[in-house]
């Protein structure tokens, strides 16, 4: 250890010491909200900024925040659009996946690049007339109408193309020839061989959806069908209007920490599913 | 369906015969559960879209009268419209280069695997998880004016009296300085994937020549992160026409229209002044844009494409 400082550099010292400046600056929201959701509010909110610890940490922020506000629903509703939505699309883009892997066909370029527009052509600038479209399907202000314009995903289509296609071909010709359908091939070779590329499929649209706000904010009238997002920007706005900063400090807490749980537990998967989804993208 | 369930017995070649309809039809039928969702909620918003952009619709009625290209005119001559534009463009610069530096200067110090560094890597990657909104609701005490997380220790430093978001000379600055606190270790990762692709050889190889740190950068690395740049250039360009939660949450547009971005104005047209005409000639205009300045970001995506494959 000794002999790897001396080896340091002044540039290797200043560049640590700029590192650290930067990984502080960037948790300090972190670590107020955290401090915040846990200090009782004292009399006026001068010293709200502080970033100590409270001396007696207490849970009635959160108490008060679950009395204000229906989080309970909001989770379920989120999950149930974030596990909806990344059901039907592991099986759009392995299907779709496979076919751009592995078969031949008319139209094949044309198609593919239909798919490509839709990796710029992102839902939340077609709100208008995706808003327009729910309506008609009559899933206005239903959990579905949230998930529908996300059931198909471009991104994730190319993600299966590219791990099919790392898949050596002699695996499925070996249970071609015993007789396997393409079905079982898919499902029994390719499927779990194509692991890697699922799962960090599944990260990120857990990611995606998770966070996102406009889209349901737009489709979803009734208190009872909002999801966390929409939530807390109501909730947000009723701690801020009553300058309740530790209220809205757990709120907030409560809505990013399952993924900041997950990702602290599951970093390296995390942080390779995200590489892996740009490199491939 | 018979065909094939009946094929099931037979010998693998005659199986192959009996179900060549099957297997030419196959490859569509996997595309169709997604080309049902892209067609309905991307191909045809597209043109509804447009097709809507040439009427104009009363509120409260359901077809409208057609006007040909008047909602443009509208648009195009509202002076809202105009600043939203601007300051999607300011926006856009203030953003992309500043998340775009900080990540490649990061990228270039953590780019070995000692625990410190993957713990910084993970620091700094952390609010790409968190949701916008829940990002807004933080900063919405941290740029809070006096006793806010910011002017609290500005105060301390003899700095005072800013008004981050009410004041609409930086309120737009300051959601530049979320908008990069959020994405910068986002773009991060696609910089360190770039690098390790980088054969390490390249940069011993001009050591050896006699090049400066600098130079390596300048000459070697840089060169070869252009297609990433060009990669990561066009996730954000994306990401700031089409990201406004914390517009919504945190300044609704103002001061003043200060902060107002294209995607907001769609929104407040479509949902504050019911304006559809409006609402759907800007979509136009803005997906046109987000489709020409992609396929010229893409241009360094196809590079990028090449030298992996």
């Amino acid at each position: 250890m000794s002999k790897a400082l001396a080896r340091r550099s002044p540039a290797q010292i200043g560049s640590a010491a700029l590192l650290c400046a930067i990984a502080l600056v960037w948790t300090t929201p972190f670590l107020w909200m955290v401090v915040a959701a846990f200090r009782l509010e004292s009399g006026g909110s001068r010293d709200m900024a502080s970033l100590l610890p409270p001396l007696q940490p207490t849970l009635e922020n959160f108490a008060l925040a679950f009395e204000s506000a229906d989080f309970a629903v909001y989770y379920l509703n989120t999950l149930l659009v974030v596990g909806g939505i990344l059901a039907v699309q592991l099986v759009t883009i392995s299907l779709a996946g496979y076919a751009f892997a592995r078969l031949d066909f008319a139209g094949k370029d044309v198609l593919f690049t239909l798919f490509l527009l839709q990796l710029m052509l992102v839902p939340p600038i077609l709100i208008v007339p995706n808003l327009t479209t729910v309506v008609r399907l009559g899933i206005y202000d239903s959990l579905l109408g949230v998930m529908a314009p996300y059931l198909a995903s471009a991104f994730g289509t190319f993600l299966m193309r590219q791990t099919f296609k790392t898949i050596p071909r002699d695996y499925e010709e070996a249970a071609l020839l015993d007789g396997a359908r393409w079905w079982e091939v898919l499902w029994h070779v390719l499927l779990p061989l194509a692991r890697p590329g699922l799962v960090a499929f599944s990260i990120v649209s857990v990611a995606a959806h998770w966070n996102e706000f406009l889209w349901p904010l737009m489709v979803v009238n009734a208190p009872e069908k909002r999801t966390l997002t929409v939530g807390l920007a109501s909730f947000a706005a009723g701690a801020e209007g009553g300058q309740e900063w530790g209220l809205l400090a757990a709120g907030t807490l409560l809505v990013a920490l399952p993924l900041v749980v997950a990702f602290l537990a599951f970093q390296r998967q995390f942080i390779d599913s995200f590489m892996f989804s740009g490199v491939k993208g | 369906m018979a065909a094939v369930s009946a094929a099931a017995g037979h010998q693998a070649a005659g199986r192959w015969r009996q179900s060549l309809t099957a297997l030419q039809a196959r490859p569509y039928l996997l595309l169709l559960p997604s080309l049902v969702f892209l067609v309905l909620f991307t191909f045809f918003p597209i043109i509804e879209v447009t097709w809507a952009s040439l009427f104009r619709t009363a509120y409260g009625q359901h077809s409208g009268s057609f006007v040909g290209l008047d909602n443009y005119q509208r648009v195009l001559q509202d002076g809202a419209f105009r600043n939203a534009f601007f300051n999607n463009v300011f926006y856009a610069v203030g953003t992309i280069v500043p998340s775009l530096v900080i990540a490649l200067f990061l990228a270039l110090l953590l780019n070995d695997s000692s625990r410190f560094k993957a713990a910084i890597r993970a620091l700094v990657f952390l609010p790409t998880l968190i949701p916008l909104v829940a990002a807004a609701a933080l900063f919405s005490f941290i740029f809070l004016p006096g006793i806010g997380l910011l002017d609290h220790y500005l105060a301390k430093l003899g700095l005072r009296g800013f008004n981050w978001l009410g004041d609409p000379d930086i309120a737009l600055a300051s959601l530049s300085v979320l908008t990069v606190w959020k994405n910068a270790g986002y773009y991060m990762l696609f910089y360190l994937a770039g690098l390790q692709a980088i054969p390490s050889d390249l940069g011993e190889a001009a050591k050896l020549d006699g090049a400066s740190a600098w130079q390596r950068l300048r000459y070697v690395t840089l060169p070869l992160l252009a297609p990433t740049t060009g990669f990561v250039a066009v996730i954000a360009l994306i990401n700031v026409i089409t990201a406004v939660d914390h517009i919504v949450v945190l300044t609704k547009g103002g001061p003043n229209g200060a902060t107002n971005l294209l995607l907001y104005y769609i929104y407040q047209n479509a949902n504050e002044f019911y304006d559809a005409g409006k609402a759907s000639a800007a979509t136009v205009i803005s997906v046109a844009l987000l489709l020409a300045l992609s396929l010229l970001g893409l241009k360094g995506l196809e590079r990028g494409a090449g030298r992996d494959e």
